[in-house]
């Protein structure tokens, strides 16, 4: 699809299992701004099953028109059924923007409806404005700075966004709009099935509200460097994130990496420990009180960044700080 | 005989990648100062198809795209065991996103007598998109499944495989041929050994470019891209850390101190 779109600004929203994602209403927030600054409606376009009491709340949060698929049919995430659905309507109602959130679904779903409608997608991004040129400036951390990718030809112009990038909008419990009803394709053969859906309880303090937050990165040097990291995040009650090179060398799970295309956090305290602070992780962290990194080289970005630095190889330091909380948590 | 071809990029040393700094004024990245490796997340795929072929026959393609110098990456494949390897280069490829990226591959897998399965890392260390499977399986016209951590019933045409969520997994069913791209959890890549380099010595790479997928070089590398980057700006920072001086008992004591002066302990 090329330039000659409508205006409008596009938030596709999933209702997997009768529960929208928080993502889902910050990104219609932020759609709120893009499209009155284009002079475009905001759709939504929702698909899951028993989820109509939650459509008010899309309008609150700013969306003008909801494209409601409510049908057992989006009880679980079935690829090709949820891209099915998705691809026509956009190519008939022709959205300038379409924002995803970069949840497991919309991981998955934007490249497919990216590929399909032969346009462009931003992944994870920090930011978006309109340009000048009415053109979506999509901000993505890179290379130590900030980069802007655009999507100068081809509509719609597509991205995704992590959770806590953008706050919840004020909800406004006056607005209302329009629900268009949205049938599931008839007659697909679908190649892909999801048998079910197993859910596990998350273990420890969840990272997005733990108000104190330790990150570890390369710095820790193996894995029983991480274990003292677990250690004290265990002995403080708190959450334990991490970086990519952390996750890279198997010391710890994905859903701990924080930053651009992990979790976005909001501690009272964060500590990063081992953390050299390449952008992609430090944009992750935000509103925390104090900020203190741990680190052995006094050059590495991170201490640019934080409030308190301590210079110390964390193999040395760590278990002397856990000596300490443990003698004071005795007395 | 099964035939499974592995996507793989060549990056920069992810544990160098800190020192990689695009050039301010030409925004150009200057890949040659950092060694190319393997992306983490392909070793993963590449050690799923390893496994197949010590479990049946399997003849396994390695399709790479980049400049030159990634023959070398591809070398190494062929080095762990992979069978045939093919790079695609071609200066017109230069500059390609995700969406030009996956059409390029595409073309290259079309162009293989058969292909039974199609395995990816689930996101590059560069780019970290994560976008290039599910387009390729898509101008291919074939399914994906994203996240895979385990596949759990392989060999019929139906393939059953345990796909990643944030608070669990799903158990996905998929007609084959299919694309997956694949988690770090699925298994531990095998380390290179010297038979293994000795053995890939007569294992030759394949380049394709421009003339060789019959493609338009309008639709590949940066004029190909939907996206691109307009803008690159550093964030000059002032820093206003205070450094802790003092022995490390004295740095423990201060931590322990301002975590209580915020109130979190």
């Amino acid at each position: 699809m090329s330039r000659g779109s409508t205006n409008s600004v596009w938030v596709i929203a999933e209702g997997i299992g009768g529960r929208i994602p928080g993502v889902c209403l910050e990104l219609i927030g932020k759609a709120r701004t893009l499209g009155d600054t284009l002079g475009g409606e905001v759709g939504v376009l929702l698909l899951g099953y028993g989820i109509q009491e939650q459509v008010d709340e899309l309008f609150h949060a700013g969306a003008d028109v909801v494209y409601l698929g409510d049908s057992p049919v989006y009880e679980k995430y079935q690829p090709e059924i949820f891209t099915e659905t998705i691809v026509p309507l956009s190519k008939e109602v022709q959205p300038q923007i379409i924002l995803l959130g970069s949840t497991f679904m919309g991981r998955e779903q934007a490249p497919l409806i990216a590929a399909r409608l032969g346009t462009g997608l931003t992944a994870h991004c920090i930011d978006l404005i309109i340009n000048e040129e009415g053109i979506l400036e999509q901000k993505i951390p890179a290379y130590g700075g900030m980069m802007t990718i655009v999507c100068p030809e081809k509509r719609p112009q597509m991205a995704t966004v992590t959770q806590g990038v953008f706050p919840m909008p004020d909800l406004d419990m006056s607005r209302s709009g329009k629900i268009i009803p949205v049938e599931p394709p008839e007659g697909l053969r679908t190649r892909v099935e999801t048998l079910k859906v197993v859910r596990k309880k998350p273990e420890g303090v969840p990272l997005e509200s733990a108000p104190v937050v330790i990150a570890g990165g390369a710095g820790a040097g193996c894995a029983e460097g991480w274990q003292e990291i677990e250690d004290l995040a265990k002995t403080l009650n708190a959450a334990v994130g991490s970086t990519r090179p952390a996750v890279d060398e198997g010391w710890t799970e994905l859903e701990t990496m924080i930053g651009q295309s992990g979790k976005m956090v909001h501690p009272e305290f964060y500590i990063a420990v081992g953390i050299s602070g390449d952008m992609q992780h430090m944009v992750g962290i935000s509103g925390a009180k104090a900020m203190v990194a741990v680190n052995n080289d006094p050059q590495a970005p991170v201490f640019e960044q934080v409030d308190y630095g301590i210079v110390a190889d964390c193999r040395e330091f760590i278990p002397i700080l856990l000596r300490k909380l443990r003698e004071k948590g005795d007395l | 005989m099964v035939s499974i071809v592995v996507c793989v990029k060549a990056v920069p040393d992810p544990e160098k990648a800190d020192e990689i700094r695009i050039d301010p004024v030409t925004k150009a990245l200057p890949r040659q100062d950092v060694p190319l490796v393997i992306n983490p997340l392909d070793r993963n795929a590449l050690e799923a198809a390893l496994q197949f072929k010590e479990g049946g026959k399997v003849h396994i393609t390695v399709v790479s795209m980049g400049p030159p110098p990634a023959g070398k990456v591809v070398k190494e494949c062929l080095a762990l065991g992979a069978d045939e390897g093919i790079l695609l280069s071609d200066p017109a490829f230069a500059g390609a996103d995700a969406y030009a990226t996956a059409f390029t591959l595409a073309k290259a897998i079309q162009k293989l007598d058969k292909t039974d399965c199609i395995l990816c890392g689930r996101a590059s260390s560069d780019g970290a998109t994560e976008w290039v499977g599910p387009e390729l399986a898509t101008f291919l016209g074939i399914p994906v499944v994203t996240m895979v951590r385990e596949f759990v019933a392989t060999g019929d045409e139906r393939w059953k495989v345990k796909a990643d969520l944030a608070d669990g997994y799903r158990l996905v069913e998929v007609e084959m041929p299919a694309v997956f791209t694949v988690t770090k959890d699925l298994n531990t890549p095998r380390t290179l050994r010297y038979s293994g380099i000795i053995k890939a010595r007569k294992k030759g790479i394949t380049t394709w470019g421009l003339d060789e997928l019959d493609v338009s070089e309008s639709s590949v590398g940066l004029k190909g891209s939907p996206t691109v980057m307009s803008d690159l700006t550093y964030v000059e920072r002032k820093s206003t850390c205070q450094f802790i001086e003092g022995t490390l008992e004295e740095k423990a004591d201060f931590l322990i101190q301002k975590m209580m002066e915020v109130g979190v302990l």
